[in-house]
């Protein structure tokens, strides 16, 4: 196995956990990351549905086991082509080739622009925020109008960019209902007086502890949720955002003004993932990467020693990312020796 | 209040340059008389464009499609008939007077790319119909397409700017935008469909401000349905007065539209929400006047309010005169252009329409 080169296209979570489990086994890796540092969206988040874990100390967990002397950390370097030749992997960074027995795709994902959604308003007016300026700000201790002002309304909408045939994403991105009632009672700790409202379709708490989450956001925190997405969002002469709803459980449309308004942006394909997965033949359904089997094969692409981990193919948890890594690194390791 | 941001700019639409075939309203000339004649008049007096106004055009059906009683079939017939008109002419660029026609043309155009079979359908029924046969247009254009296009080559014919005399500042405009103009295919609207800058791209050219208020992307209150049936009128008013009262604070001096609609309700139900209520949305009790965008570009380049036909919308427009500085003989107002004294209408009880 010394003397297997593994390249592994994305610094993050997924690619990481597999760097570090297959350089353990001797296998010489390089891991290339586009950004300055490792640890992908990771860095997005302040803590960590559903414990509240701090998310830099869970990065710093991650990057840590790139120091390991079988791993070759490449930042800064974006691969703009990867193909098979001579029964090698080639990847491609400005002049630089770079060649491999096995390429491990981990290029992660991308959060929805949510300026596509232009009836919401992001970016045009101020108080429109996504769920990562949300984090961002979070990070400072405070929840701030742009005016410098503490809400005393604030909303958040479920499914911009996920579950909406508008902007051609059926899928749901499966992380940010959770986030939104995390963010909530983040805010409602900040500001116990404020109100918080939560607009969602339905609110899918599939994972553990979730459900919990759920309801102590609404018996402990008084989060209000109401069924019903915003079909659009206005700004008021004192530059406060004044939404329109439809309350589907009462049917009746409802107007009303916010401090705030949160917009919990959903899971998309990365730039990489869908250029590298086109050139190669392996897209999926939304320029996702495809696996060779949901079954059993997860981590197989179509292409031979071509590898997949993580949010390249589809939105998943950060534990369910960490998790696919070391998948990945299983199926590789069994691949070179045979 | 912060300035909007101008991701309109990515949402560009090609708007022909030169030679149009023009399709008149239905309404707008008994509702705004002055509008559709001053349009040909700018393009071809003041841009020297060619237009073509063809005595033997009719209605596309769009009030009728929109209300259920004109199938699709029929209205696609009707407007291959318009086209037909087009293609005599030898022209290739179509532009529809009203916004709803915008809207209709746009949607069987449309049809017809995705649906090859009502293409020739249409055509088929056009043949058996009148023996005519038609091109599909190069290029529709709203003509507020054309005067936005142009908007800086009239600038620098213009007398006026919208700027009020007596205090140098910008006039405040509200601008609302016919929902058939973007809201069918935003790919078809300068700005898309949320933040069109048709209007308001006139207006910052030449000088006003634009009001982003609350209600601003609401419905005027037509709504075809809201108002046809004389059961929702109701309905219809009460989204108007919700326009109203949302723009109130901003104290427009003006609203700028370019849907027959919108402009007519926007105008009239000032009058009936002042009858009803005892309520006007300015300071003086006038109202605020509603002007389409032929008139507003006609009053800046110093045509004659009166000639324009501003004397036969519901609220008047001689506060907005005064504040642009244009001179008026309201001996004219009422008078025709034989000579003759038409007399003046009724006063509504509540709404003034003169100063006195």
């Amino acid at each position: 196995m010394n003397n297997k080169h593994v390249i592994i296209i994305g610094g993050g979570p997924a690619g990481i956990e597999a760097a570090y489990y297959l350089a353990n086994n001797g296998i010489r890796i390089t891991v290339f990351e586009k950004d300055e540092y490792p640890g992908g969206n990771v860095k997005n988040w302040a803590k960590l549905f559903p414990d509240f874990g701090d998310a830099s100390v869970v990065r710093k967990q991650i990057t840590e086991k790139l120091k390991h002397d079988n791993i070759k950390f490449l930042n800064n370097t974006k691969i703009e082509n990867l193909a098979w030749e001579n029964n090698n992997w080639i990847a491609t960074s400005g002049s630089e080739k770079y060649i491999a027995d096995v390429t491990l795709l981990a290029t992660g994902f991308e959060v929805f622009d949510a300026k596509r959604k232009e009836e919401l308003g992001y970016g045009i007016y101020d108080n429109v925020i996504t769920s990562v300026d949300f984090e961002d700000m979070y990070k400072t201790g405070k929840i701030l109008t742009k005016e410098g002002k503490i809400p005393e309304r604030i909303a958040f909408l479920n499914c911009v960019g996920s579950r909406d045939e508008k902007v051609g994403n059926h899928y749901c991105s499966r992380v940010c209902c959770i986030t939104a009632v995390k963010q909530a009672i983040e805010f409602k700790e900040l500001v116990p007086d404020a109100h918080a409202y939560c607009f969602y379709m339905d609110m899918r708490m599939a994972g553990q502890f979730y459900e919990e989450l759920y309801r102590k956001s609404q018996e402990k925190y008084g989060v209000n949720y109401i069924r019903g997405r915003i079909s659009e969002a206005a700004v008021t002469i004192d530059n406060r955002i004044q939404i329109k709803a439809e309350d589907t459980l009462s049917a009746l449309p409802m107007k009303m003004t916010v401090d705030i308004l949160v917009l919990m942006v959903g899971i998309e394909s990365s730039e990489s993932t869908t250029k590298i997965c086109t050139d190669n033949n392996i897209v999926g359904p939304y320029g996702f990467a495809k696996s060779k089997s949901l079954f059993g094969m997860d981590n197989f692409s179509e292409k031979p020693g071509l590898f997949l981990a993580g949010t390249c193919k589809r939105p998943l948890t950060l534990p369910e990312t960490i998790a696919d890594g070391r998948s990945a690194a299983v199926e590789i390791m069994n691949y070179l020796k045979s | 209040m912060t300035e909007k941001k101008h991701f309109w700019n990515e949402y560009q639409k090609e708007i022909a340059d030169d030679n149009y075939f023009y399709e008149r309203s239905c309404i707008r000339q008994s509702f705004f008389p002055g509008s559709e004649t001053a349009f040909l008049n700018i393009l071809r007096d003041e841009l020297g464009l060619t237009i073509i106004d063809d005595p033997n055009q009719h209605t596309c059906t769009g009030i009728g499609y929109h209300s259920d009683v004109v199938p699709f079939e029929t209205t696609m017939t009707v407007c291959a008939r318009l086209f037909s008109l087009m293609t005599d002419a030898e022209l290739k660029n179509y532009v529809p007077s009203c916004v709803t026609s915008f809207g209709v043309f746009t949607e069987v155009v449309e049809t017809w790319e995705h649906f090859p079979e009502e293409l020739e359908k249409t055509r088929k029924f056009l043949r058996e119909a009148t023996g005519r046969e038609f091109k599909i247009p190069e290029n529709i254009a709203h003509p507020s397409d054309i005067i936005y296009k142009y908007r800086k080559e009239l600038k620098q014919k213009m007398k006026y700017q919208l700027v009020n005399c007596h205090t140098g500042k910008p006039l405040n405009a509200v601008e609302h935008i016919g929902c058939h103009y973007g809201k069918i295919f935003s790919k078809h609207a300068v700005g898309g469909a949320e933040f069109p800058q048709v209007l308001a791209g006139m207006i910052e050219e030449w000088g006003g401000k634009v009001i982003d208020y609350p209600e601003r992307r609401h419905c005027c209150g037509f709504g075809f349905r809201q108002y046809l049936v004389m059961s929702n009128r109701g309905y219809s008013v009460a989204n108007t007065k919700k326009k109203f009262e949302s723009m109130e604070p901003y104290k427009p001096d003006f609203v700028l539209t370019n849907c027959p609609g919108c402009t007519m309700f926007m105008d009239r139900w000032q009058y009936t929400i002042a009858e009803m209520e005892g309520k006007t949305y300015d300071d003086n009790q006038m109202g605020i006047p509603v002007l389409t965008y032929e008139e507003l570009t006609g009053l800046l380049l110093g045509y004659n309010p009166w000639d324009l036909g501003l004397q036969v919308h519901q609220v008047q427009v001689e506060p907005l005169l005064d504040k642009l500085g244009i001179k008026y003989d309201l001996k004219d107002k009422f008078t025709g252009k034989s000579g003759t004294y038409l007399g003046e209408p009724e006063k509504p009880e509540y709404l003034k329409v003169s100063y006195e």
